[in-house]
Order: structure tokens, then sequence, then C-alpha cells
């Protein structure tokens, strides 16, 4: 247990995939002007990634991992090469599926997230999450916890980064840093301050 | 036409850079370029992604129904991937471990996704590539400049070879450290977009809020 909590703490805050490994930088920039949005999208953020690292996970160990096929017959099958494929696969089909049932059975949900979804699937912090689980080889309860907290740990980055820029956009900044600009270096100052993180243990 | 092809080149690298301009691919931009080999074996795989991704999508943009062509963009570009991640595992073991899951993030790298969505649905297959390539060079190009900057003040040398001796090697130059951390990317990338958009005002974006000096009463 302490160790799941320790994995979780090291997900949000040090090893946050915003901030300190560059992930889903594109939609961080481009729809973080707004507190509002950037909740919205920081929450289905932590939906996805909750799912899809758990159940790529299971993927992996039931279906790719070498060895892995042996209660179908195949106990010499090594799928491990198909893995990138399989894994943007599952997201693509549950964002979808998660699409569909949001609008089915939570439609205030569905229209408050709707435009969000469909970009979640490109979204880098997602399948970055699925790869960093494979790499560092999680069983099954870590990587809910690490679903759980990278996901967390990004919406948090978003959400603040947002707060940053709704007052950054009355300051006086040079023309050529306008906009993307500053928003790079505003970045980088957030990022180094989470590196203060670094070392934090439980 | 081998005018305009030659545009098509070149008008990424500056003019519409995927990375300043049009603010695509920029995670893994930021997370390989601590040191100048790394940043140039991604180049590479990006630049060879983007423009075959382009070709064979654009081969069969018409045969893909509109409804599911996310998906199948997806898996003509996770292919190529697994092909470049095959491949640097068999030759360049080294750097594929040092890009760990960055070779697989090249498939939601966004201008991958862009120029197959943007470009490549609407026009023939050798144009798509060139299109690819150029963007894939323009994405390069700045994965370069920041290597350099990062490698070369960080930790005193270039592709691995010293240029400037550091102090703990007994030489003169105290390198800095914090080019080497992860923020100094976003530094270095900020500084390149305000000098790009000096050289080119065109790119500067409006603002929101002017200030206006209020008269006195």
């Amino acid at each position: 247990m302490e160790e799941l909590i320790s994995l979780a703490v090291k997900a949000i805050f040090v090893e946050n995939l915003a901030l300190s490994f560059f992930l889903g930088m594109c939609t961080f920039i481009a729809v973080s002007k707004k507190i509002s949005t950037a909740i919205g999208l920081g929450i289905s953020v932590m939906v996805v990634q909750s799912i899809t690292v758990p159940a790529n996970n299971l993927i992996l160990t039931y279906l790719l991992a070498p060895g892995a096929l042996a209660w179908a017959g195949f106990p010499d099958v090594d799928l491990t090469f198909l893995g990138l494929i399989s894994y943007i696969g599952v997201i693509a089909a549950l964002v979808q599926i998660l699409e569909m049932v949001l609008d089915k059975y939570f439609p205030p949900l569905y229209n408050a997230l709707g435009v969000f979804l469909p970009l979640i699937t490109v979204n880098c912090a997602i399948l970055g999450g699925s790869l960093f689980m494979v790499e560092r080889g999680y069983d099954l309860a870590e990587s809910v916890t690490y679903g759980v907290s990278s996901g967390f740990g990004w919406a948090l980055a978003i959400t603040a980064m947002a707060g940053v820029r709704e007052k950054l956009k009355y300051s006086d900044i040079p023309d050529g840093l306008q906009g993307l600009g500053i928003t790079f270096i505003t970045a980088g100052l957030m990022a180094m301050a989470f590196m203060s993180f670094s070392g934090v243990k439980l | 036409m081998a005018h305009k092809r030659r545009e098509m080149l070149i008008d990424p690298l500056v003019d519409n850079n995927p990375i300043t301009l049009q603010v695509l691919g920029i995670c893994s931009a930021l997370a390989v370029t601590s040191s100048l080999q790394v940043a140039f074996v991604m180049s590479i795989a990006v630049t060879l992604v983007t423009g075959f991704s382009s070709m064979f999508i654009s081969m069969i943009r018409n045969q893909i129904p509109g409804s599911i062509r996310i998906i199948v963009q997806m898996v003509v570009i996770a292919s190529l991937v697994i092909l470049v991640d095959q491949l640097l595992k068999a030759f360049a073991f080294e750097i594929s471990k040092t890009l760990s899951v960055f070779v697989g993030l090249i498939i939601t790298n966004c201008i991958v996704m862009g120029r197959a969505e943007a470009f490549a649905m609407k026009n023939p297959p050798l144009d798509s590539f060139i299109d690819g390539v150029g963007n894939g060079l323009g994405y390069g190009l700045i994965l370069m400049m920041v290597g350099v900057i990062r490698e070369l003040f960080g930790a005193g040398s270039l592709f691995g070879i010293t240029i400037l001796e550091t102090v703990n090697n007994g030489g003169w130059y105290v390198p800095n450290g914090l080019l080497l951390l992860p923020p100094s990317a976003f530094f270095i990338i900020g500084l390149i977009i305000w000098a790009f958009r000096t050289w080119k005002p065109a790119q500067v974006e409006e603002r929101e809020y002017k200030i206006q000096a209020v008269e006195a009463h």
C-alpha cells in the first residue's frame, strides 16, 4: 500500500507527465487559455488515462508479452513488437466508447467535454502513460495507481498553466514573445518549480 | 511544378515551421534534445515517418471512408513507427535505449497526424511525400538548434566530442548544468520563437489587450 502511495505522489509531482516529460504539450499549450476549459480537458485526460493504462496492462500481460499466449496453446509466441499498434488501437477505441457512453448516459458531462474527447486520442500523455507502464513493468495494481495519478498530475499542470495565462494576457510583453513565446517560458518556470519536488519520497 | 515542389520543401523550415508557428509536435522536441546525437536520430526518424506516412495515406486517400479516417491514419503511422523502432533496436540499440518511449510517441506526434489530415488527404502521393519531408525537416531544424545549444553549453561537447574542455576534466569551461535539465528546453524554444518572430514580423500574434496612455486630467 505504501508503495502505491509513493508511486502516486511520484507520478503527480516528481515525474509530472506534462512538466518533466513534456507529454501532451501540444494540447497543453493550445488549450490552456481559459481555466474552465483547462479543467474540462484535465478531467477527461484523467478519466481516459485511468482506463487505458490498466487496459493496456491487461493486454500486455495476457496477449503480447513473451509466453503470454500460453493459455491459448502458443507458449513460444512473443508479440511485443505489436505493442505500439495495439496500445494506440486500444486508446482510440476506448476514447470512442467513452464518447458514446457519455453521450448516452451523461449528456451534461458529454457536452462539457465533447470537443476535447477526440483530441485525447492524439494526446501523447495518454500513449506515454501506457508506454511508461510497459517500460517500468508495472503490475495491475500499480498501473491503476499510475494511470489515475499521472492523469491527475497532468490535469493539475494544465489548470495551473491556464491560471497563469489568464493573468498573463494583461501584461506588456515584447511583440515577438507575444503568445506562444511567453507561454513556453512560463511553462519552463513552472517546470523548474515542479523540479523542487524531486527527491520527495514517502 | 518543380519550383512549387521546392517551395513546399523549404516553406516549413522557417516561414511555416511546425514547431514555432503551427505548435505541433512539441512534446518530443523538448524531451530528446539534451544531447545532439539523440536529437539527430529523432529528427531523421520523424522526417522518415512523416514523409512516408503522408505518401501512403495520400495513395489510399480515395479509398478511406471519412468516418474512420483517423483510425486508418493511425494504423498507417503506427506501422511505420514500429518499423523505425525495430530498426533502431537492431542497429542503434544504445540510442534506442536513450530515446525510450519517445520513439513510440512519434505515433501521437501531432506533426505526422496534422500533415496527414491537412495535406495528404487532399493531394497526390509525391506532393504529400515532399510536404511530409519538409515538415519533418522543419521539426528537425528546431530540434538540432536546441540540441546544439543544450549539449554545447550544458556539457561542453557536440555529438559527444568535447569542444569546450570542462573544469571537471581539467579544462576551463564551467558547464551550465541547467541546460541539461528539462526546463531549459522550454526557455530555449521560447527564445527561438522570439528570434524567429523578430526576423519575420508577420508571425507575431495579436495582443488581446493593449496598453494605452490615459490622458491626465
